[in-house]
């Protein structure tokens, strides 16, 4: 059992004979807040309620997090971790339940297998737990991929392989060559095609006995229940979190298991969804992220492999949800890191005051997802930002006064194109070099395709820059218009 | 703990926040030399320290402190000697008075100084306040605020 140090704050010491600091054993941090409430029991009213729970009132760290922040009170804990109750005013708890329940029951009159689809699903009819009727369960089973990137393409595969009666598409995108090391849904050719296309097509090579269906859409609040009420399993492959909460919220409020899984980087996480017999991934996370704190593999990178390893462990719980057999990653979040190559599980309660799935929700039908998260109106994160043309750009910097260029951009990002002549500075580093910028020049910041550039540029206005623009559509516009040798990404 | 001594110029420090926050409350830390064991009957707070108010609500009527801003506060506080005591709030157009919600909110030990403000100028009351270790009364504690040159208690307020 690990043993964690318990920092007791200072009101609280007069219940542990003055002690700062105690050291508990336990499993996760409630465990061991409530090892420390047993070997000094004073101290039990002021941080649980006559209930037993947590007092909404008590913020508790593991380390330098507030364990809301982490798995609450299931937060795993290692031995010589920090556990600090600091007072604080807020709110949160616990309860669960769980159990595997097949999705498609066997009621409607099966239809014999020809002999050609005998053999094409013959591995999975010598597993007891597929058989015969969990190959038929398959067969009569409608899966919807919510995105057929990184996370739906391999698992738009693995489903169509084995047999999955029914597989939707949600995806509005064209394939582009920087897709391609990752979607191995689409080859070389697809460049340019719109993704269903080429994803239907391929489907079908690989299972001629696989319906799929194309929402070639923007799922959307308007269009959500519609899309997905009549699919079984709901396969959650989207980069981005209006989407994300949009199908977790439809997935609940249709009462359908979601599939989530989510990859950063070198690290993923999978867990599933089910609001009937467990959390929803607003329990895990009440509120998005602020807009600008969290990347896109567009911006972040990804191992081109990774999503390979998240969609694949998917697609093993969609099937399992549809079969009805094993433990499905109800109220548990898997966590991969690839570069550790290691699997962490943590316990995922049911957040009894979810505004979505809790029995007093408030929440009952979709929201305004883009503004739920933060997200800019297309246009509104440049509104009311100077910007300058790649034209004008180019004119300028062959005139007599060029202006000082700025890129904003990371450092990995300046290896792949750069405009010659460019101080080269973090969008972060901004404030504390600012003085590199000297105020009597005009300034031109540019970043990938013109979203951080317009934040350095408010930046710079605010900190009594006047001549300062923003390169619009960035340093891709740039490339696109003006110097084709430099790799657009 | 049953008197709180509070220098004048930290009496005129808080309402100045509280008027610069008007109409929200303002929050923020009161500061002591360290009490080990905590015997005392008096504590003297040697110090103010302003902190943001991150209710989400409504500030007007609410103040919340980060647990964040507190373990920094309270580092703060360790390394100039000093340790966290108690908390000040402003009562935007509301007596000195602790709320249900303030007592409800409220943990044992820390000095709790409520300062009402008014949006007409008038200087408004302020009140010392404890909860008791059961957590069953939020009562007053006597205030004593010291005038400015150091001396002798002045009257309470």
């Amino acid at each position: 059992m690990p043993r964690a140090t318990v920092r007791v704050p200072t009101p609280l010491r007069p219940f542990t004979g003055g002690r700062p600091e105690v050291v508990v054993e336990g499993e996760n941090v409630g465990a061991v807040v409530r090892g420390l409430a047993d070997a000094h029991p004073a101290l039990r009213s002021h941080l649980f309620t006559p209930e037993g729970q947590l007092r909404n009132f008590v913020s508790v760290f593991l380390n330098e997090d507030e364990i809301r922040t982490l798995q609450r009170e299931a937060t795993l804990v290692k031995d010589g971790d920090v556990v600090s109750i600091v007072p604080a005013i807020a709110g949160g708890a616990d309860t669960k339940a769980r159990g595997p329940r097949p999705l498609a029951s066997d009621a409607p009159a099966p239809v014999a297998f020809t002999h050609d689809e005998l053999k094409r699903y013959s591995r999975h009819l010598l597993l007891p737990e597929v058989g015969v009727r969990g190959q038929r369960a398959l067969r009569r089973a409608k899966v919807l991929l919510v995105g057929t990137g990184g996370l739906g393409a391999p698992a738009a595969l693995y489903l169509a392989a084995a047999g999955v009666g029914e597989l939707g598409l949600v995806d509005f995108d064209s394939v582009e060559l920087s897709n391609l090391q990752r979607q191995v849904l689409y080859s070389t050719d697809d460049v340019g095609r719109p993704k269903l296309e080429a994803a239907k097509e391929r489907l079908e090579r690989l299972n001629p006995g696989v319906r799929v269906v194309r929402h070639e859409k923007r799922l959307d609040s308007g269009n959500a229940l519609e899309i997905l009420r009549p699919y079984d399993v709901v396969l959650d492959g989207t980069d981005n979190f209006p989407t994300r909460y949009l199908v977790n919220d439809a997935c609940v409020l249709l009462g359908k298991p979601n599939v989530y899984g989510s990859i950063y980087r070198f690290e993923g996480q999978v867990s599933v969804f089910d609001a009937r017999r467990g959390p929803c991934y607003r329990c895990l996370y009440p509120e998005p992220p602020p807009p600008d704190l969290v990347p896109s593999c567009a911006e972040a990178g990804v191992l081109g492999v990774l999503p390979g390893v998240v969609g694949a462990l998917q697609a093993t719980e969609a099937m399992k949800l549809l079969l009805g057999v094993g433990e499905p990653l109800v109220g548990r979040l898997l966590l991969y890191d690839a570069l550790e190559m290691r699997f962490r599980e943590l316990t995922l309660r049911k957040n009894p005051d979810c505004v979505l799935c809790s029995p007093h929700a408030t929440q009952h039908e979709l929201i305004d997802y883009p503004a739920f998260c933060g997200v800019p109106e297309p246009g509104a994160a440049t509104e009311g930002v100077p910007e300058v043309t790649p034209e004008e750009l180019r004119d300028a910097l062959a005139s007599a006064d060029p202006p000082l260029l700025v890129d904003v951009r990371e450092p990995q990002e300046w290896a792949i194109s750069t405009i010659t002549g460019s101080l080269e500075i973090p969008k972060a580093d901004l404030p504390e070099r600012v003085d590199e910028l000297t105020r009597a020049r005009s300034v031109v910041v540019y970043c990938r395709s013109g979203g951080r550039s317009a934040d350095a540029t408010r930046t710079l206005l605010g900190l009594g820059f006047t001549n300062v623009r923003s390169l619009k559509g960035g340093i891709n516009a740039w490339a696109e218009r003006i110097d084709p040798t430099l790799t657009t990404y | 703990m049953t008197a709180v001594e509070l220098p004048e110029d930290l009496v005129s420090a808080m309402r100045g926040f509280a008027e610069e926050a008007y109409p929200e409350e303002c929050c923020g830390f009161l500061l002591s030399p360290p009490q080990p064991g905590g015997t005392s009957t008096r504590r003297r707070v040697v110090a103010i320290e302003p902190a943001p108010n991150v209710s989400d609500g409504e500030r007007r009527r609410r103040f919340v402190i980060s647990p964040a801003e507190l373990r920094a506060a309270e580092e703060r506080a360790g390394r100039a000697g000093r340790e966290v005591s108690g908390f000040y709030h402003s009562h935007p157009d509301h007596p000195a008075r602790p709320s249900e919600f303030d007592q409800d909110h409220a943990w044992p030990w820390y000095s709790y100084l409520v300062l009402s403000v008014r949006g007409d100028g008038e200087p408004g009351d302020l009140g010392a306040f404890e909860l008791d270790p059961e957590r069953r009364e939020f009562h007053d504690v006597t205030l004593a605020v010291l005038p400015r040159e150091g001396g002798e208690p002045g009257t309470r307020l």
